[in-house]
């Protein structure tokens, strides 16, 4: 069972402002709990990926406060950036792979970053190519894979490290229903690990396809919370025996307006 | 000079984080030819040096003894009387007067040769030439004229070195103009690496950001740029010694032409030629310390 205190995200009314414009979130306050599958959701514009931005780490905020790991991620020192950066996972939309690698060397990547010895790296790295489709294409540069394979790489480049938490933005927007409902299990799977997953999606199949996800949906840089579990602090505290924030997500769906287009 | 240049990767310490190197860049050119120029500039200042010290060792115990009168007896008494006293004199190894036909011999480009000439009646001082166990001070100096003034009242005594004293002042001029030039090659070498590795920052910022957002620190980063730079200023450098050797063995042979005493003496000693070596090695990390603090100052800028 996952406690109140053991939150690995907590924003408590974050702001964030580019420039002198207006605000692109206001008064964001949600807590993330580990293991837990949250789907973010909202219009085109309504700051999903600001707000991903500020939860791995891309961008400071303009005001509130945020807490990651139990510290205080906007004081965080810039020497102790990549410290935190490696116990996250995040799956671009526009999947950034670095094009002079190849497919094995992109997933590679997160492990070399943190020193792990080449003789550990290959095997794991093969699976994981494996298990997302593209083991005949390890070899192969970003340039000559198709969308869904570069989403793919993405996909594992952000899982192979086994991060604390997975942030992705859009994961399985150029892939099949059948790798997404695929990569959606990985992600659930991860999940069981322990892994904090956060979705953002249009998708309302894809939501429905994950039982007991939650919604962070965003509409014009605010947060709501059709599942009622996102406050901070929390609404209540979990009874015992049952994992917090588990309002019923399938119910919240019915009847909210989520902002989203159904693909 | 393209912004690939200062970029690579390895298979060990941080593998295949940036594309290979491209040697074919003009980094490596530049710093052969700043190395060369270094070289030469290096080995102009040693071998300056090298003149002075020995131009300095010969005369440094040196004096010479003038016996300025005109009187052929009692200058030729006067000669005597001071070789006697200063041989006698502590500290003095070798006294020894200048003969009259080396005296000719010295005087024959000006006064000629002709049948018949005679230098016998001009007022020419004696010479003595002395020869001390330590440096001639303005010191040591006065205690023989005082030794010597009693019997030769027309002896005068200089210091040979002090002869050479605007020689040595514009060699160590020379000298400041070898360190000066030096030091503007290697603010050169600085700002060539500089603006070579901005350019590959610049080149290759998305993926500095990539490697940055998947948990790469500053120092991951810096050390791909230093190991390039190493790599091309290594190259450039083999190369700028190389032609900077050569430049040095042409102009030598062209010095020892001269024949001259002092050029002689401006040859390279051993200890030199590993200092000249060791300069190309000096480049490298010039340009390793460069790429290293430009690149880790840019990177502070991103979060």
């Amino acid at each position: 069972m996952t406690e109140p205190d053991a939150e690995i995200v907590q924003f408590d009314n974050v702001g964030l402002r580019y420039g002198t414009g207006k605000e692109a979130l206001t008064d964001i306050s949600f807590t993330l709990y580990p293991g837990r599958f949250y789907f973010l959701t909202g219009a085109s514009g309504a700051g999903k990926t600001s707000l991903l931005k500020l939860l791995y780490l891309a961008q400071r905020p303009s005001r509130g406060l945020i807490r990651m790991f139990g510290t205080d991620a906007i004081t965080l020192p810039r020497e102790r950036l990549p410290g935190f950066r490696r116990r996250l996972g995040v799956v671009f939309q526009d999947f950034r792979l670095v094009q002079h690698l190849s497919a094995f060397d992109n997933v590679a990547l997160p492990l070399r970053v943190a020193g792990v010895a080449e003789r550990e790296i290959t095997k794991p790295v093969d699976e994981m190519l494996d298990w997302v489709g593209l083991a005949d294409r390890r070899d192969a540069r970003p340039a000559t894979l198709s969308g869904g394979e570069q989403q793919r790489v993405a996909i594992a480049r952000a899982v192979i490290a086994r991060p604390d938490m997975l942030v992705a933005d859009e994961p399985t927007g150029n892939v099949d229903p059948e790798m997404a409902l695929k990569l959606l299990r990985l992600f659930e799977s991860l999940g069981r690990l322990g892994t904090t997953v956060v979705v953002a999606t249009h998708d309302v199949h894809l939501i429905r396809k994950v039982p007991d996800s939650l919604i962070m949906r965003l509409d014009k840089g605010r947060l709501s919370d059709p599942t009622g579990a996102l406050r901070y602090p929390p609404r209540r505290s979990p009874p015992a025996g049952e994992p917090p924030l588990s309002a019923a997500p399938r119910d919240a769906l019915d009847g909210q307006p989520l902002g989203f287009s159904p693909a | 000079m393209n912004g690939t240049g200062l970029i690579g990767g390895s298979r060990r310490g941080e593998p295949g984080l940036l594309p290979d190197p491209r040697l074919g860049s003009p980094m490596p050119w530049v710093i052969a030819i700043v190395i060369a120029l270094t070289v030469i500039a290096a080995a102009s200042g040693l071998g300056l040096r090298n003149a002075a010290a020995r131009a300095s060792a010969d005369l440094n115990g040196g004096v010479t003894v003038q016996i300025v009168t005109a009187a052929p007896t009692d200058r030729n008494h006067q000669a005597d009387a001071a070789l006697a006293t200063l041989t006698r004199f502590p500290g003095v190894v070798e006294a020894r007067r200048v003969a009259q036909d080396q005296l000719d011999t010295l005087l024959e480009p000006w006064l000629g040769t002709r049948p018949g000439d005679t230098i016998d009646d001009l007022p020419i001082p004696a010479l003595i030439d002395v020869r001390l166990d330590t440096p001639a001070t303005p010191e040591r100096i006065g205690a023989l004229l005082g030794a010597i003034a009693r019997v030769a009242p027309a002896a005068r005594v200089d210091g040979e070195a002090a002869w050479l004293t605007p020689v040595f002042h514009a060699i160590a001029t020379l000298q400041w103009l070898a360190g000066g030039l030096i030091a503007l090659l290697a603010m050169a070498t600085i700002a060539a690496v500089v603006l070579a590795a901005r350019n590959a920052l610049a080149g290759h910022r998305e993926t500095i950001e990539i490697v940055h957002m998947l948990g790469g620190t500053d120092a991951q980063i810096a050390r791909v740029f230093q190991r390039t730079a190493a790599m091309e200023a290594a190259a450039g450098g083999i190369i700028g010694l190389f032609a900077g050797i050569v430049a040095i063995v042409a102009l030598s042979r062209q010095f020892s032409a001269l024949g001259s005493g002092m050029v002689g003496g401006a040859m390279l000693a051993w200890t030199d030629w590993v200092v000249i070596a060791l300069i190309p090695a000096g480049g490298v990390g010039l340009a390793v310390l460069t790429a290293r603090l430009t690149v880790l100052s840019a990177l502070r800028r991103m979060l």
